[in-house]
């Protein structure tokens, strides 16, 4: 079943199916493409940002950046 | 080589690419602003092998595909099409070896500009400790250009460095081979044929890097494209991107993810992670640093630690600056014949010589805090925990340092502000600082408390002075809030910069990068906002001492009481200013006193008090404010029988310290880290329009309870 990033409720491993919307570039630039799985870390105390680990490095996302990253489980 | 090269630092932010630049340049280094804008352009030199090289660090940048000023300028300086840079002859691209696929994203693009270049791999120790093992010379046969691996932090690696740039002949990369989609191919060809070989002068090795960011980005910003044949670019941009759409490709996507598929490849054979999931150390300090619960308290701890260390440490120094330009002062204005040259050096230069140098401390400590937490990758995570708190008020995650800040002085922070990377969030912070209680404006709290506010006791522990003191920082806070709000509403968005942020490994900070930056704060603080602030004492002093007043009318026109000082200072420009716009200051509240008063702490706010002694002729220079609270509580208006100072003129004063901008260091820092007037002088404009509404609110109403 495939549910976007923003919709993943605990930590876990996940694969990236596809990127969508209007920051896709900047998105795939920072290695977040179709295919690589990206491990969800955790949110801040609000919700967001959200914190994941993508080759190797680690990121910080807010809503619309994980509102359209697609991952399957 | 032995002839001299323009040599470009360029790489991903947190690359290590500062320490590379420190290491080679050392003391020799300029910084400065682009010119028109805010991104710090740092240029120095370097001798290698006897020759003297140019070292220009580039802005960092994610991709050539630029979403953010600093990218463009790195970007165009490349090229060789940014006016204010000269194309480089090498360039040495920056890698972080911990993170190789992301950083080599950068290095495919650069190495398609076909320009002389070496891949430096840093931060090899730590890829080590990792599990990463790197084989450059694989790495090197697949991208077809010198790699370097290095750990910047260590003086070997720095030598080893030098050796290659000393020892290499400059020859041109090779594109790679990464492109094999057919469609981009023929769209980026199509963009070349159709619209930038006629229409554009961009350089040859840049026309299929062009070409494509066109095509996944569809925006014609930059220097290129001031003319009017835009629209024409962009019906074949439509039509290139047409192509691959018909083929079901994407076009925003399809550069990117061919790109990384050839790193994939070209990493297969070179990079090896031998240790997959262990758990790091980073891991495990995120776990805690970034909690829920332990995060935000965390956080407030280390603001708590660093605030106090500000106050504590930065205070006697600035009574020794003080206690140094006074003596300077008074030195001078014996050992010169009294006079006008006197006086302007003594009241005008030194006075505001010594008006700079006393923001030095704060400005040293805050920012060696912040280089410390920002090396240690701590400043990633504080913006991580804060973000949703400070997105909610208009503000980012990065706000909050220099907010913070601003409770000791506005200036340090605004100098702060410039780590949020997006503009529209940067300029709104600067804009909303100000109204941070800062500690210049404790002296007149101090004295318009003890004089007019009772020492009542309420709620059973608290004194209705310690409330109202309190209360003058939550109105702060709230302000700021508020208005940040407001401009939240304001200011066009823009194009939107996507908010993804790295969150680098915890690391060591390097000493010599931490103690380096911070001095460079200082002089850029110095130096820059230096001029502006001594030019405007200068013109402040001139307007408080002309036209100059003969003894003998002093003698027969003075008030009773009254010392020639203050006589001076009611007749000069600016007490006479002072009396043109008393028809608009009245309602406040406010009597020719506080005007003059008013019009000097433009310079300052704590100059406020200074003025209230000299025409209340106290000989103490305020320091001692128990005299001038009796003075000020007893004075009579002599029109009325009114006491001059109510409650509510009291109150009303507070409230226009609060929220007015009076703080000529304050703009010189504004105009200087924004490049322009513009912001200063809408800063100036809208707080000060404020002030007066507020405070005319809070005496008229004050006065009828």
């Amino acid at each position: 079943m495939n549910l976007f990033l923003s919709e993943i409720k605990s930590p876990g491993t996940f694969t990236v199916i596809n990127i969508t919307g209007s920051e896709t570039t900047r998105i795939l630039e920072m290695g977040i493409t179709p295919g690589i799985r990206i491990e969800v870390l955790r949110k801040a105390p609000t919700g967001y940002p959200i914190e994941i680990r993508v080759r190797g490095g680690l990121l910080s996302l807010r809503e619309t950046e994980a509102k359209s990253i697609e991952l399957k489980g | 080589m032995k002839t001299p090269l323009t040599i470009a630092l360029v790489g991903n932010p947190n690359t290590g690419k500062s320490t590379i630049f420190n290491a080679l340049t050392g003391l020799r280094q300029k910084i400065a602003n682009y010119p028109g804008i805010t991104v710090e352009r740092k240029v120095g030199t370097a001798i290698i092998n006897g020759v003297l090289h140019k070292v220009v660090d580039l802005p960092g940048a994610y991709s050539l595909n630029y979403k953010k000023l600093d990218e463009r300028i790195a970007y165009e300086a490349l090229i060789g099409s940014y006016e204010h840079e000269e194309s480089p002859d090498l360039v040495l691209v920056v890698a972080d070896a911990t993170n190789l696929d992301r950083n080599l994203f950068l290095v495919t693009q650069i190495i398609d500009l076909n320009l002389p270049m070496v891949l430096v791999l840093n931060m090899m120790d730590e890829a080590e400790g990792k599990g990463i093992s790197i084989d450059e010379k694989a790495l090197e046969q697949n991208l077809g250009i010198p790699v370097v691996a290095i750990s910047a932090k260590q003086k070997e690696s720095i030598e080893q460095l030098k050796h290659v740039i000393g020892s290499i002949t400059p020859g041109r990369s090779t594109p790679l081979k990464w492109l094999t989609d057919s469609n981009l191919k023929k769209a980026s060809e199509l963009v070349i044929s159709e619209w930038i070989e006629p229409y554009t002068d961009i350089p040859e090795r840049a026309r299929t890097i062009e070409a494509l960011r066109l095509i996944s980005e569809g925006e014609f910003i930059g220097a290129f494209y001031t003319f009017a044949e835009v629209e024409k670019g962009k019906k074949v941009i439509a039509k290139a991107r047409a192509i691959i759409e018909q083929n079901g490709g994407n076009p925003l996507a399809t550069e990117v993810i061919q790109r990384y598929d050839f790193i994939g490849e070209t990493t297969l054979d070179a990079a090896v992670q031998n240790s997959e999931n262990k758990k790091t150390l980073t891991d495990r300090i995120d776990a805690f640093v970034t909690h829920k619960v332990f995060g935000p308290l965390i956080f407030t701890f280390v603001l708590l630690v660093m605030f106090q260390s500000i106050f504590s440490w930065s205070a006697p120094f600035m009574d020794f600056i003080d206690l140094v330009f006074v003596g300077a002062a008074s030195w001078v204005a014996n050992a010169l014949p009294p006079g006008m040259l006197n006086d302007l050096l003594v009241e005008g230069v030194i006075a505001g010589l010594g008006g700079v140098i006393i923001f030095l401390p704060q400005i040293i400590f805050l920012f060696l805090f912040i280089y410390v937490l920002e090396g240690t990758g701590y400043m990633a995570r504080a913006a991580f925990v804060m973000d949703g708190f400070m997105t909610k008020v208009g503000l980012h995650g990065r706000s909050v340092v220099p907010l913070m800040s601003g409770f000791a002085c506005a200036i340090p922070g605004i100098m702060a502000a410039r780590s949020i990377e997006n503009w529209r969030d940067r300029i709104i912070t600067i804009m909303v600082l100000p109204f941070m209680a800062c500690s210049a404006r404790l002296p007149v709290y101090a004295l318009l408390i003890a004089a007019f506010v009772p020492s009542t006791t309420v709620l059973g522990i608290f004194t209705l002075q310690g409330v109202t003191f309190f209360g003058l920082y939550i109105f702060g806070i709230v302000m700021a809030v508020l208005a940040a709000a407001v401009m939240k509403r304001i200011f066009p968005t823009g194009k939107q910069t996507p908010f993804i942020m790295e969150l680098p490994s915890y690391k060591m900070p390097k000493w010599s990068v931490v103690v380096q930056n911070t001095l460079d704060r200082g002089r850029v603080f110095v130096v820059e906002a230096g001029k502006v602030i001594v030019a405007i004492s200068i013109i402040l002093w001139f307007l408080a001492s002309f036209p100059e007043v003969g003894s003998e009318e002093y003698e027969t026109n003075a008030l009773p009481t009254e010392s020639i000082e203050s006589y001076e200072l009611r007749h000069s420009f600016a007490g006479r200013f002072g009396q043109i716009i008393e028809p608009a200051i009245e309602p406040l509240g406010f009597d020719w006193k506080i005007r003059i008063g008013l019009l000097t702490s433009f310079a300052a706010r704590e100059v406020m008090v200074g003025t209230l002694s000299t025409i209340y002729s106290i000989e103490d220079d305020g320091e001692d404010i128990s005299t001038l609270k009796e003075k000020l509580i007893n004075d009579i208006n002599p029109e009325t029988g009114q006491p001059v100072f109510s409650l509510a003129t009291a109150l009303s004063l507070m409230v226009f310290f609060a929220l007015a901008m009076q703080c000529m260091s304050t703009i010189a820092i504004v105009r200087r880290e924004t490049n322009s007037w513009k912001w200063p002088v809408a800063m100036f404009t809208y707080m000060t329009v404020l002030a007066y509404l507020c405070s005319l609110i809070t005496y008229q109403v004050v006065r009828v309870l």
